[in-house]
């Protein structure tokens, strides 16, 4: 507490350097120390203890410490246990076996059990695995639902036009299969462990090792053991370090590590940077004179309105018992901070053509996760020395599609065959100590995958008219349906999803209605349902890089917006206990690992980092 | 002269997802998918026999589990905890439906006399079924003495001496080896199962049984009528006065 005399003075000191400064040119934290300083009566309590903002070799609690770790050599070390890093694991096994050569192949997974940490709608092309896994219906995968029926309307608050699904359109699902992604992924786990991959669940690669001369040289584990406020406990155990020749970052959608890759290795120089949606799913048991196997409903329109893009998805699952997937996906895109992802999934449900389905039905689970929207324009340079990346992490989803696991798992089978003769090869033909692979990116740009994205590529930046979404299906129909993305040029995305915000005042709060329990539900119970859960004595892994900017900025310019994308409640903004002003409340055990307040938050503050391996939601099957 | 006991760990291999839903038949829970691992008060058991170990109070911990092909895997988490071995009771199907207290003592009690196991260490209750009655029915099989809701444990000669935790307070009790003990929470903190321990625990070895090998009968002498999910939780009311609540509660029937 500074005396008054003191005080006034630094104040005016600091009116008189903010009046010369510009906010655009200063950086955020400089910005805000200053502002700090200048309204010192209300003062930031600590919110953020996680040692990549607080360094543990400065921290007296740290002293004596042993912090030594224990390290492993692997051929292959693979971050992530979803499609595109069990695809790539299991293809380097199936040539090492072929060629009878030995191969150690590690993966790394942060989810308790593989598919634990896996959403998707969805509606597999099965392709790619039919590419890695000829024989899959007699081993069993859990394709078990081909779609039948293809149905996709606009909405308007009260009626449903029909939009006829015509062969071309890419929206049209003949062939493919609904799914439940989770089990797909445990079944390709098993598929992994029988080839001889090691599979380990339940540890989570918290940081990229490099060799002096700044190839990558492999992960580390996540420690275990910190308390909340960031000290040692008695259990405090350090992770391993697994090194490989080679290592591939499989982490889906805007993965941590990969985000320090972009910027270690200038990956993002010349393309655009990517952007994303949100997709919010729930399966439900709905009763049996509803239940229309195999049958696939798609819509856009109500309930967002034409500028903001997004839609939703029900299909109707054939596995024994009337099951249904649904939910609702909404660009990250949108301008309005009042704007609630979850709150339009909720009240969608109770359109007049969807809540049919859904009456006298029960909810059994939900979970959210953001999804890539970029495609071609945001894909970034693909490999590095020592590393490359695989799956949704640099994008290849097909967005007309909305399907972009048939494109992950291609990418990790086309990078396993980049890498194999590199690694097997007499001589190891390398300027690095770590392995760089530009081949795969080669190849990838010679695959079906590469012309796939370039024939879609300007269907979603086509959203950005003053027609939005009917601009856009008007130049879908004309330049993909007919002209099958021929056209010789490429539209441009908007810039970061951050940026789009636009300040509350110049927006009007939406007026959502209140959950009726039976067919819309609350937060709080849809967050319970997703069996989401971490130890609770660590420190929040939604960091941020100055703990009062959300108070300064988020909440006084855009009114907190993070309180509405979040789909767990992970964000509160509540009272002080002195009565005057409010602090953000982070409640990190609720996180889902979605990724979208990295994505979203207006000041790009938050830096999500992995928590303790083995927490986060608990999906079966979704 | 400290006693050269060989205790037995035994896991429960059971489900620990919040989520659980009652199966459309009602005859029981589904289990498909739903995220199993060690029982919690197991971790514990293991964690204080790796710790009498430690202390060279005891020779060697075998981690024993009862279940299908995947309970395997709490086994391994024992030994990256610091277990010498395990042993896995295969029981899958209709066998692990129905497989209760009754059937796992019996296992348990067959295994201790072949092990020659002088220490069986248990977790108080499966937070699965919540039974709390391996540990004595085990000890009551085997005739054994047996101290229940460990929170402190010391080896003393050949006697054990325990603290445990009951409504009134704490009881503490002096009983002989061999005896069983089951742990309950503020035992001690279970280590985690680091990754260089879990992949070295990939080469200890666990060694299959089947229940018929053990002379032991699983059937059951328990037959699931019905299960069912719990009634809606319902809306409380406010009431201004204790006149008011008393009138409420004689409307409810309840006084």
């Amino acid at each position: 507490m500074f005396p008054a005399s003191r005080y006034s003075c630094q104040a005016r000191r600091c009116v008189r350097l903010l009046q010369k400064i510009k906010t655009e040119h200063a950086t955020p934290q400089l910005y805000t120390t200053l502002h700090r300083r200048a309204c010192s009566t209300v003062s930031t309590p600590r919110i953020t203890t996680h040692y990549t903002i607080h360094p543990r070799d400065k921290d007296p609690r740290w002293e004596g410490v042993e912090m030594e770790r224990f390290a492993d050599e692997a051929d292959v070390v693979i971050v992530g246990g979803g499609p595109a890093g069990l695809a790539a694991a299991i293809r380097l096994k199936q040539l090492a076996n072929k060629h009878e050569k030995e191969l150690r192949v590690c993966l790394v997974e942060k989810a308790p059990q593989i598919g634990a940490h896996t959403l998707s709608g969805a509606c597999l092309e099965p392709s790619a695995l039919t590419e890695l896994i000829p024989d899959w219906k007699e081993r069993g995968a859990p394709l078990n639902t081909p779609v039948t029926e293809d149905v996709f309307s606009i909405l308007t608050e009260k009626y449903r036009i029909p939009v006829p699904m015509m062969p071309g359109l890419p929206m049209q699902n003949h062939g493919n299969y609904i799914v439940r992604m989770g089990n797909l992924v445990r079944w390709l786990g098993e598929q992994a462990e029988e080839v001889g991959v090691e599979l380990y669940p339940g540890y989570a690669a918290a940081e990229v090792l490099f060799h002096e001369d700044g190839s990558v040289k492999g992960i580390a584990t996540n420690d275990v053991g910190i308390a909340k406020d960031g000290s040692p406990k008695d259990i405090f155990e350090r992770g391993m370090e697994l090194h490989a020749k080679v290592t591939l970052f499989g982490e889906g959608c805007h993965g941590h590590l990969a985000k320090q890759l972009y910027k270690k290795f200038n990956l993002r120089e010349n393309c655009e940077p990517q952007t994303y949606a949100i997709g919010l799913k729930e399966l439900w048991m709905i009763d049996e004179k509803k239940w229309r196997p195999g049958r696939v409903e798609h819509s856009v329109g109500w309930p967002l309105d034409r500028n903001t893009y997004g839609g939703s998805f029900l299909y109707h699952l054939n596995e024994g018992e009337p099951l249904v997937a649904l939910g609702f996906v909404v660009g990250l895109d949108y301008t309005n901070p009042y704007l609630s992802p979850f709150r339009e999934f909720q009240r969608w449900k109770h359109h007049p053509f969807v809540a049919p389905t859904l009456e006298g039905g029960q909810r059994i689970a939900y979970g959210a996760r953001a999804l890539n929207e970029g495609g071609f324009q945001s894909v970034p340079k693909l490999t590095f020395p020592g590393g490359l990346l695989i799956g949704c992490s640099p994008g290849f989803m097909n967005v007309p599609k909305i399907k972009g696991t048939h494109t992950a798992m291609k990418s990790g089978m086309l990078a396993a065959e980049a890498i194999f003769p590199k690694l097997t090869a007499e001589t190891l033909d390398s300027e690095t100590a770590g392995l760089h692979v530009p081949e795969y990116a080669e190849n990838l740009k010679n695959s079906w995958v590469w012309k796939e994205l370039y024939a879609v590529r300007n269907i979603r930046p086509s959203f950005h008219n003053y027609f939005g979404l009917y601009g856009g299906m008007i130049y879908t129909g004309i330049f993909y349906w007919i002209f099958r993305g021929k056209e010789p040029w490429t539209l441009k995305h908007c810039g970061t999803d951050a940026n789009q915000l636009k300040p509350a005042k110049e927006c009007t709060p939406i007026e959502y209605p209140k959950p009726d329990g039976k067919i819309s539900f609350d937060l709080l119970s849809s967050v319970a349902l997703s069996g989401t859960n971490h130890e609770g004595d660590q420190p929040p892994h939604l960091t941020l890089k100055d703990d009062s900017i959300p108070v300064a900025r988020n909440l006084g310019i855009y009114d907190g917006p993070e309180q509405r994308f979040c789909p767990a409640g992970v964000y509160e903004y509540v009272p002080l206990d002195t009565g005057d002003g409010m602090r953000l409340q982070i409640n990190a055990q609720n996180c889902v690992h979605c990724k979208t307040c990295d994505i979203k938050d207006p000041s790009q503050n938050i830096n999500w980092v992995v928590p303790e391996g083995g927490g986060g939601p608990a999906y079966n099957g979704m | 002269k400290c006693p050269r006991v060989s205790p037995v760990v035994t896991l429960c291999y059971c489900f620990v997802s919040p989520q659980i839903r009652v199966k459309p038949d009602n005859t029981g829970v589904v289990t498909d998918g739903v995220k199993h691992s060690m029982n919690p008060f197991c971790e514990i058991a293991v964690e204080e026999a790796v710790k009498l170990k430690e202390k060279k109070l005891i020779k060697e911990v075998v981690a024993v589990s009862c279940g299908p092909q995947q309970s395997q895997e709490t086994i391994r988490t024992a030994l990256a905890m610091g277990a010498d071995r395990g042993i896995h009771v295969d029981v899958s199907g209709k066998d692990y439906e129905n497989l209760g207290p009754l059937q796992v003592s019996k296992i348990l009690a067959a295994l201790a006399k072949q092990e020659d196991a002088q220490l069986i260490l248990l977790g108080k209750q499966a937070i699965d079924d919540d039974c709390n009655q391996t540990g004595q029915m085990t000890a009551a099989l085997l005739d054994w003495p047996q101290g229940t809701f460990a929170s402190e444990v010391s080896l003393e000669g050949d006697k054990i001496n325990l603290v445990r935790e009951i409504d009134g307070g704490l009881e503490h009790i002096k009983i002989n080896t061999p005896a069983v003990i089951t742990a309950d929470l503020r035992l001690n903190t279970p280590r985690y199962a680091t990754l260089p321990n879990i992949m070295k625990a990939k080469k200890k070895k666990i060694a299959t049984v089947k229940p018929a090998d053990l002379g032991v009968d699983l059937t059951s002498r328990l037959e699931v009528l019905k299960v069912e999910e719990p009634p809606q939780r319902e809306a409380g009311m406010k009431v201004e006065t204790v006149e008011d609540l008393v009138v409420k509660l004689k409307e409810a029937g309840r006084v």
